[in-house]
Parts: structure tokens; sequence; C-alpha cells
């Protein structure tokens, strides 16, 4: 599953809208690297907004539980690849620690 | 995706899992085991939908340089970049299924994946942006609201965010109309002149009648699609009826009345034979539209190649 | 299933949540709540004028840009331009609302009764010789690094201009600058790192990237040069005097050149005809089919409402 090598990886997006709150997953996208990404993030995912807080982290450099580590049956790709959108479902109002 | 062998018994309670998971309406998502044929099927509804908003770019973004007044251009401007960004979402969604973002706009590129007919219709006045604000996206909503409930959690979650994004553009679309409208005998015209035009494919957008819908079925099974193409072109006809009335434009169906029994508006049939030559190909705008996203996507080779190897170049740097 | 539809739908004519749109898509008057008097000792008429060069730079340039939509090498890239756009779209909608606010003459005439507002009259009605852009923003586009360079010497010059237009004695001006700051920083940041990245990408991109600073080099002096206008308003308290920004401006672009590894061109001469220039509505060739584009529909429908 090597990245095609014409494309820009890939890389999840996580967005705290307002202090106070977690950073949330809002999706993904592609860029050629970091700072290209955060980039493509603000323009992406919150129109510029500011005062918002991004974070971006490569999709492959992501370490993913298996849903169901215990079923043996379930053949986890062994690879840490891991594409997926939306991996950390954490409800919008959950207030800062 | 690296598949591992698996004995059959494995297999039969990896899919009898799936299948409760379907029943029960929860989410399957992208590392849970999934029948090839549901993420064969998954796949090419995705894409064909990514592909969808990326081309439905064009018909309106031709109009952006000639926006009649400033706001109208901001407008415009915007909501064409928002259907980028539903392609971008999509597309996101599609590979969380193993495709990358190359390899399906390869397929599109080759002719291999479709995307909605109606894009392949031509704009061609101001009215018309009003008209598929109002009709176009309209229609997509009725189809993709149910979607926000598809089994495949990425689709799902994207389609959320789409929806959202959508009924703002039917409301643009509507508003401009109203105000054109209220504006000159000729601009009145301009707007029924483009409500005739585009009402036919817009029903059109709902697919083909179930009697002849060859997959419907089993998405529905697998929670992949929620409603059939009829029951959604009926919703659509009964709630677009009063608008238009409110807006004070005729639709161009004779047959077009309300059956008290069934408690619906009964309308004629569209074309199905223009349908099918559309989708084959042969449609107004389909060469076109095709050729539009090549040179786009060949003229920009050389920028995504520079960008690749200047990020590997830096991170050489950094290494060092 | 019914009510999901329902709540989609019910939006269709009531209530007004614009917080979806960008910047620039407002139904509201732009100019809401900001003080519109002409500042004391300003001639109104040439205030006007002023606010038409910073609109015209923010207007046509926007124009250009959009022509990228459903173009760029990537979607990313599709959405960053459109949102570049679409910023200085919002800049021209102020900046030509505030013209015509301090002098109604500098509007074309239309048919008694006409419902087009000043900032649309001014964009669509509007002939060409009375525009005073630079023609940095309006010569045809080419490839993707005539976009990063057109956008690097433009916004290199236009965020010096608004950082010093901030304290304006006039209150839209300096509202309209502190908005921009904000914008234009980011456009700049946006070109400057293209720049780089072409420059040091690949033989190809190189090559590009040098063709295209060849070809619009020449139109940066316009954007430093200062026209007497210009200076009797930075006199006032009132605009900015671009000269007075040169010396930043060399000093950014000598940056990304040095990092880029770009050799700095030689200066070049102010273009224009006979000592006149964008500024006094003197344009190229590419200005005239750019706004018999953007024309076409409003001036086919003067009466029009949109
Ligand atoms: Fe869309
Ligand atoms: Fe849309």
């Amino acid at each position: 599953m090597s990245a095609d090598r014409r494309e820009w990886p890939l890389y999840e997006v996580f967005v705290r809208g307002k202090r106070g709150l977690n950073h949330v997953h809002v999706g993904s996208l592609h860029a050629p690297d970091d700072a290209m990404a955060l980039r493509h993030a603000r323009d992406v995912y919150t129109r510029r907004n500011e005062g918002v807080s991004i974070w971006v982290v490569r999709a492959d450099a992501i370490t993913a539980s298996s849903p169901d580590e215990k079923d043996p049956l379930f053949a986890p790709n062994g690879d840490k690849i891991y594409r997926h959108p939306t991996f950390y479902e954490i409800p919008d109002d959950v207030p800062h620690m | 995706m690296t598949t591992i062998p698996m004995e059959p018994q494995q297999e039969e309670r990896l899919r009898a899992a799936f299948d409760a998971t379907v029943a029960r309406h929860d989410r399957i998502e992208p590392r849970d085991w999934m029948p090839d044929a549901y993420r064969g099927t998954l796949v090419r509804q995705i894409a064909q939908h990514a592909h969808s908003e990326i081309i439905g770019m064009q018909p309106e973004g031709e109009w952006i340089g000639r926006a009649p007044s400033l706001r109208r251009k901001a407008i415009l401007l915007a909501k064409v970049q928002d259907e980028a960004g539903h392609g971008l979402y999509l597309y996101s969604a599609c590979e969380t299924l193993g495709v990358s973002r190359a390899e399906l706009t390869d397929l599109l590129l080759g002719g291999r994946q479709k995307y909605s007919s109606i894009f392949n219709y031509p704009t061609l006045s101001y009215a018309d942006v009003g008209t598929i604000g109002w009709l176009v996206d309209g229609a997509a909503i009725c189809n993709q609201v149910p979607l926000c409930r598809t089994s495949y959690g990425p689709y799902g979650r994207a389609m959320i965010r789409i929806c959202k994004e959508e009924s703002f553009h039917q409301r643009q679309g509507y508003e401009l109309l109203m105000t054109m409208m209220r504006g000159t005998g000729e601009q009145r015209a301009m707007v029924q002149e483009s409500v005739d035009r585009f009402w036919w494919p817009v029903l059109m957008m709902f697919g083909p009648p179930d009697a002849h819908s060859p997959n419907s079925e089993r998405s529905m099974a697998w929670g992949i699609k929620r409603n059939s193409n009829d029951d959604l072109r009926q919703k659509f006809v009964d709630m677009t009826v009063p608008q238009a009335e409110a807006l004070g434009v005729t639709l161009p169906d004779p047959e077009l009345r309300w059956n008290e029994e069934r408690g619906h508006h009964d309308f004629g049939e569209p074309d199905w034979e223009e349908f099918a030559a559309v989708i084959r190909g042969d449609g107004p705008c389909n060469a076109q539209r095709l050729a539009h996203r090549r040179a786009a996507h060949e003229e920009g080779a050389w920028v995504r190649e520079a960008a690749t190897a200047f990020a590997a170049a830096t991170a050489q740097e950094g290494a060092r | 299933m019914s009510d999901e539809h329902g709540s989609v739908f019910d939006g269709l004519l009531g209530g007004d949540d614009s917080a979806q749109w960008a910047f620039g898509t407002g139904f509201e008057d732009p100019l809401a709540g900001v003080d519109t008097t002409t500042p004391g000792g300003v001639d109104p008429a040439e205030l006007a004028a002023y606010c038409l060069m910073l609109g015209d730079d923010a207007l046509i340039m926007s124009q250009r840009l959009s022509e990228w939509c459903s173009r760029a090498p990537d979607l990313e890239e599709d959405i960053a331009l459109a949102n570049i756009a679409l910023d200085l779209l919002g800049q021209a909608r102020l900046l030509l609302t505030r013209a015509a606010a301090a002098d109604p003459d500098v509007l074309p005439r239309l048919p008694e009764g006409s419902p087009v507002p000043p900032e649309d009259a001014l964009a669509f009605f509007r002939d060409e010789r009375r525009f005073r852009n630079v023609w940095l923003a309006e010569v045809a586009g080419g490839d993707f690094a005539h976009v990063v360079v057109r956008l690097l010497l433009f916004s290199v010059a236009r965020l010096a201009l608004l950082e010093r237009l901030r304290t304006s004695r006039d209150q839209v001006l300096a509202a309209v600058a502190g908005k921009g700051v904000k914008e234009v920083t980011y456009h700049r940041d946006w070109a400057g790192r293209w720049f780089l990245t072409l420059a040091r990408g690949t033989g190809e991109s190189r090559r590009r990237l040098l063709a295209a600073l060849d070809a619009l080099w020449p139109l940066q002096a316009e954007t430093v040069a200062a026209h007497p206008l210009e200076r009797a308003l930075a006199r006032a308290g009132v605009g900015v005097d671009p000269a007075s920004a040169r010396e930043e401006v060399d000093a950014v672009l000598g940056q990304v050149f040095a990092v880029s590894g770009v050799a700095r061109p030689e200066p070049a001469q102010p273009s224009g005809i006979g000592g006149r220039t964008g500024r006094d509505g003197v344009h190229t060739e590419d200005l005239g089919r750019l706004l018999a584009e953007m024309q076409a529909v409003a001036r086919a429908h003067p009466g029009g409402r949109w």
C-alpha cells in the first residue's frame, strides 16, 4: 500500500475551534510537507478563522488500534498506514480539564 | 490492501458480524472486515459522488467571471469553492477504503468512473446559476441527506458536513431567482427559460426508475443507500412544486398535478433515452467537462512534482 | 427521514446564518457602523480617486485569481486561490463603496431609478479609462508560476501599504486596512512559500518561475511608484506614499529571492505610456478584454436586479 509516487502524502487534520475545547478530528487532505499541510488545513477546514488551533499529522505516522483486538480472526494489516478520516470521535463540547 | 487468506469458517463468522452491524444500523469503520463487494460498491459510489462535486464546479464556474454584481460574484466563488471542498472530503472518505485520489482521478479521466449526468448540460445564462442552486443542489440534498446515516462511517460523516453546506447553496440559488423575478421582464423570462431547460435533467439526477436500477437493491440491504430512486424523486417533486409557485415560475410538465388519493404529485416521465445517451458520454458537454479536468490535472503535474521534490530535499537537509 | 428533510429545507426562505460564507458574501451594508464622513481638509474627489486605486487593484487582481477556479494543480490549491480571491473581492467592495460615498461624482451615469448599488455601478458600468489599478493586476494570466510571482509582487507591496494605512485619518480606510493586513499577510505567505518551492523544486519548475519573474518584474516598479495623488493624500494623513514603503518591499523581496537562490532582477523603470500608468487610467490591452467579460451580463441588464 505504498503511496502513489505522484501523490502528496495524506495528512489527518485536528481542529480546536475554541479555547477550552479538545482538538477534534475534522478530516484529511494531501500536502507535500508539514508546513503546507497546515496551510491547506487552514484553507480547507477552517476558512482561515482566526484563533483556531490546528494540528496536522501524517496519516502514516498514526498507529491505530484494531476495533476488536481480542478477536484473533480479525486480521490486522500489520502496517501503520491507517487511512481513517475520523479516528477520534470526541464530542465537541468536552470541556478542557 | 493486504488480505490474509482465511479459513472458510472464519470468513463466515466475520461476515455474520458484518451483517449484524449493518442490521442494527451501526456503522462499519475502515479497519472492520467487509465483503469485497461492499467495498467495491462503496468505492464506486463515493468516487462517483466525489467526481460529481469536482466536475460540478465547471458549469457554474463559467459564470464567476461574469457575475453581474460583486455580491453575487463572492457568493458564487464561495459556492464553487465549497464544491471543491466536498470533492476533497469525499476523496478522503474513499481513501479509507484503500484507493488513492490519484487512482480515482485516473479512473475518471479514463472514462472508467462516472459523475452525475446533470453536469453534462451547459449553463447558458446567469439564471442557470440560480436554477442550479435551487434545483440541482436541492436534488442533491434530497439524495444526500439520507446518506448521512449510510452504513459506512467515513462516508456518512463526510455527508453530514456536505449537507450542511448544500443547504446554503440551495438558498443562495433560490434567493437569486427570487431577486431576478422582481427585476425586469427580461430577467423573469430568463428565469423561466432556465427552469424549463433544467427541470427534466434534474429529475433524472435520481437515477433510472427502480425497476431498471441494477444495483439498488443490494445497496439498500447494505445500508449504503437508504431510499429508492423513485421515492426520492417523488419527494423532490412534492417539495419543489410549492417552491416554484412561490417563485412564480411554471414547471414544464403538463402532467404535473396533485393526486389527492396518493397524497403526492403525479408527474410525467423524463426522457430516459436522453438520460442513457448522456450517461454513455453523448451529452452536450461530456467531452468538454472531461477535457477541462484533464487539462487542469496535466498542467498541474509539474507543480505537484516540484512540491514533492522540494519536500524531499528539505527533509534530507533536515536529516543531515 | 422526513424530519431531517424538513430541517434542511425549512431554512430556504428565512434566517440568515451567513457565517457559513466567506467574507465578502454578506448581505448587509458593508460599511455599517463605520464613520464615513470625509476627514477635514481632504478633497472628497481625491479621496474617492484614492479609494478607487486601492479598490481597483483588489478587484482586478481578484478577477484574475478567480480564473483559476477549477483549474488549479490540486484541490487544496484550488481552495487556497479562491480564498485569496474572495479576500481581495471583499476589500474591493469596501473600497469602491467608500469611493462612491466620498464623492458620488465618481459614479457612472445610470438610467433614472436604476437599482444598481454604487459598488456595482463602479465595477460594471465604469469604462476602462476610469479604472486606476496597476498593470501588474490586470495583465493576462499564465501558468501556476505566473500566478505565484504575480501574487508575491502584488501582496508584498500591498501589505506594506496596508500596514501604514491602518493609522489613516479616514475611518473607513483604517478599518479596511486593519482587516486587510491579516488577509494579505496570508497571501504573501502563500506566494512566498510557493516561490521558494518552485525555485528549489525541479529544473522545470525553476525554469518556469524565472520566466514568470522575467515577464512580471517590469511591472513591479509601478506598485511602489508614488502617484501625485497618493503623495497629496499621504501629506493629509489619509493615504500612504508608496515610496515610503519601498525600502520594506525591497527588503522582503530580497529575502525571498535570497532563500530561493534567485538573483534579484535589475531595477526596472515604472511601466506606462508617456509617463502615464494604470493609476492615471492608461492600461494594457488585457484590461479591456478582462472588463468585456466581467461587465457583460451587468451591462446587458442595466435595470436588472441580482
Ligand atoms: Fe456539493
Ligand atoms: Fe452544492
